[in-house]
């Protein structure tokens, strides 16, 4: 044993030096290799995702045919006009609301399944997780003829109890209420297997300790629970918030914004003034609203990720 | 049933615990009874697609019970299915799907192994700006997209408005970001050891990368796949904003411009297609569901 220790550390000392030269090389090629496997990333990000992002603050500060530097005109031409703060307004009603509820239900639900014997776990979960996996676009149309004014499977229903034809989509209010109910329907499963996984990772024995402590079951949500589960619930919150600020799908189908502009966010109604209506520098400032909203959730979730990245 | 059997093991033991034991059987029915009303909420707008793409639509304007189908008939199917238009959706969607899922395997995979083992300089900053870059929604950037898109074909003469192919050059900005991340993290939990071995034996990076981080993280890499591929085929934003013409409409698009003609609707055959449309990621969900929802949950805890 000795020996061959000894025999190989002769032979690897003339060795050394070249070993040394082998190295650097390697560091060098190692650097050359790591560039040449990010470049593809790099020039993606570059051209297609930052470009565009800069290139939106330059065209949003364009005229409409686009050969005109108007500076902050197009910001100040949307300041007067009312649609514009009614789209505001719209979107964070719309996304405030639809977020609380999807946490809520995710978080209530989450609790039912985790409930139950682990064997039947799988199958709820399963069940409860379709409208996640649905297009948004599909099961929109579903909830469309679902809520269709003459032939309305909601309204044939709640005439059994009595209830009056519900003007589901042609009612300002009640528009407002569907595409939110859609949106919470589509997003609640995501909060819904998040906090499932959450509560998987809640040790047991802080609930036999808080059992043993007597707490009822609303203490040990609100002591055990909620604290074990606070980075979950604040990370997914984020996201969703962003994800549902920015929708588009489900409120394009549904309403298109309507009844009278009604139900515009910011994605649709930028869609509606760039696109459809051809004023890309328009369409490009509406968009660039979403950025504060997006950039404070962006900040704050980027700040969670790291400290945990940092933790582990 | 397992509420019965909670029952019994309760009362053999002292008072006190069988009160919780009962306490526990009187949770689990709510837990189902609470179960049994959110699945329906869940499944009812999916169901109901299927009822009406079972119906005639001499059945439904004449407005039945809208939740029954008394006369089942496939013609809505057939229809569908035997109209060109409609393959076309369909193929156009497959063939946007596929290429871009490889397209994004090609670009996040050796990303991802460079970022999380291949420490040099800016990688933790490319990293964290990968994690920001899926963070950026479509409806930010569809407009400078759409209007640099125009600007090119203007400038070089190479048309791309207006051509499914265009999509294979948008959607990556929403796949690769987030599948690299979650194969960052997912190549990070292999041991060093590993490659190191690799390393010593005298494999390439390369070579590491492909014998070693690929097999090991396959797991990781399915449910990558799965999120591209299921991303891809539901963007609806992209699609309506740089394609018009009929034969360039992917599924989602095509179903909503084409099926929808002015205020006419015909019911049947819109559940059809968006049943149809819905198919791949439900059957892709019903088999690989705990890849699935490991990729969901890793884009959030993992990092």
């Amino acid at each position: 044993m000795v020996d061959a220790a000894i025999g190989e550390d002769t032979v690897a000392r003339p060795r050394r030096a070249a070993t040394r030269r082998g190295l650097r090389h390697a560091l060098k090629r190692k650097s050359t290799v790591a560039f040449l496997l990010t470049l593809p990333l790099i020039l993606l990000i570059t051209l297609l995702v930052v470009y565009p992002a800069a290139y939106s603050v330059h065209l949003a500060t364009l005229n409409k045919s686009m050969q005109r530097f108007v500076g902050f005109g197009n910001f100040e031409f949307l300041f007067k006009r009312d649609t514009f703060w009614l789209v505001v307004k719209q979107s964070c009603i719309f996304a405030i609301t639809a977020v609380v509820f999807k946490a809520l239900i995710g978080f209530i639900v989450a609790h039912f399944v985790h409930n139950i014997p682990a064997k039947g776990q799988r199958k709820w979960r399963g069940m409860l997780l379709v409208p996640w996996v649905i297009p948004p676009a599909m099961s929109t149309l579903a909830w469309l003829w679902l809520f269709d004014p003459s032939y309305s499977a909601f309204n044939y229903t709640l005439a059994f109890f009595g209830i009056g034809p519900i003007p589901w989509t042609g009612d300002a209010a009640w528009a407002r209420f569907s595409v939110i109910l859609v949106n919470v329907w589509y997003g609640a499963p995501f909060f819904m297997i998040m906090y499932l996984a959450a509560l998987k990772s809640v040790p047991e024995q802080l609930y036999e300790a808080a059992a043993i402590d007597g707490a009822n079951w609303w203490q040990r949500i609100w002591f055990v629970t909620l604290p074990m589960m606070r980075n979950i619930i604040a990370i997914t919150t984020l996201f969703s918030l962003i994800v549902t600020f920015a929708n588009f799908d489900i409120v394009r189908i549904l309403t298109a914004g309507g009844p009278l502009d009604k139900t515009h966010i910011f994605a649709t109604w930028a869609f509606r003034v760039g696109i459809e209506g051809s004023d890309i520098p328009l369409g490009a400032s509406v968009s660039l609203f979403m950025v504060p909203i997006l950039a404070v959730a962006a900040i704050f979730i980027l700040r969670d990720v790291s400290k945990r990245g940092n933790e582990s | 049933m397992s509420t019965m059997t909670v029952d019994k093991a309760g009362p053999t033991r002292t008072v006190k615990y069988g009160s919780m034991s009962r306490d526990r059987a009187w949770a689990l029915r709510w837990s189902y009874f609470f179960l049994t009303l959110f699945a329906i909420f869940s499944l009812v707008p999916p169901l109901y697609m299927l009822i009406t793409s079972l119906k005639g639509s001499a059945e439904i304007s004449a407005a039945t019970n809208p939740w029954w189908v008394f006369h089942p008939t496939l013609e809505n199917y057939a229809g569908l299915l035997t109209s060109n238009q409609f393959l076309r959706f369909f193929f156009n969607s497959a063939m946007v799907s596929i290429i871009v899922v490889i397209i994004t395997m090609l670009i996040s995979i050796p990303a991802a192994f460079a970022l999380s083992r291949m420490k040099f300089w800016g990688s933790a900053t490319l990293a964290t700006g990968v994690f920001l870059t899926y963070l950026i929604p479509d409806s930010l950037l569809f407009i400078p997209l759409f209007k640099m898109f125009a600007l090119i074909g203007d400038v070089t003469g190479i048309q791309l408005i207006n051509r499914w192919y265009v999509l294979l050059f948008i959607y990556p900005t929403l796949t690769v970001p987030f599948c690299t991340w979650i194969m960052i993290g997912y190549f990070a939990s292999i041991p060093k050891e590993l490659d190191e071995a690799a390393i010593i034996d005298g494999a390439s990076w390369l070579q590491t990368l492909t014998r070693i981080f690929i097999p090991v993280a396959l797991p990781g890499l399915i449910a990558a796949t799965i999120f591209a591929f299921t991303v891809s085929w539901a963007q609806f934003l992209y699609p309506l904003v740089f394609t018009t013409s009929a034969d360039q409409l992917v599924l989602p698009v095509g179903i909503v411009t084409t099926l929808i003609k002015g205020d006419v609707f015909n019911w049947g055959q819109i559940m059809t297609g968006a049943l149809l449309g819905a198919a791949p990621p439900l059957i892709i969900y019903a088999f690989l569901m705990d890849y699935y929802i490991a990729g969901l949950t890793a884009g959030a805890t993992k990092g």
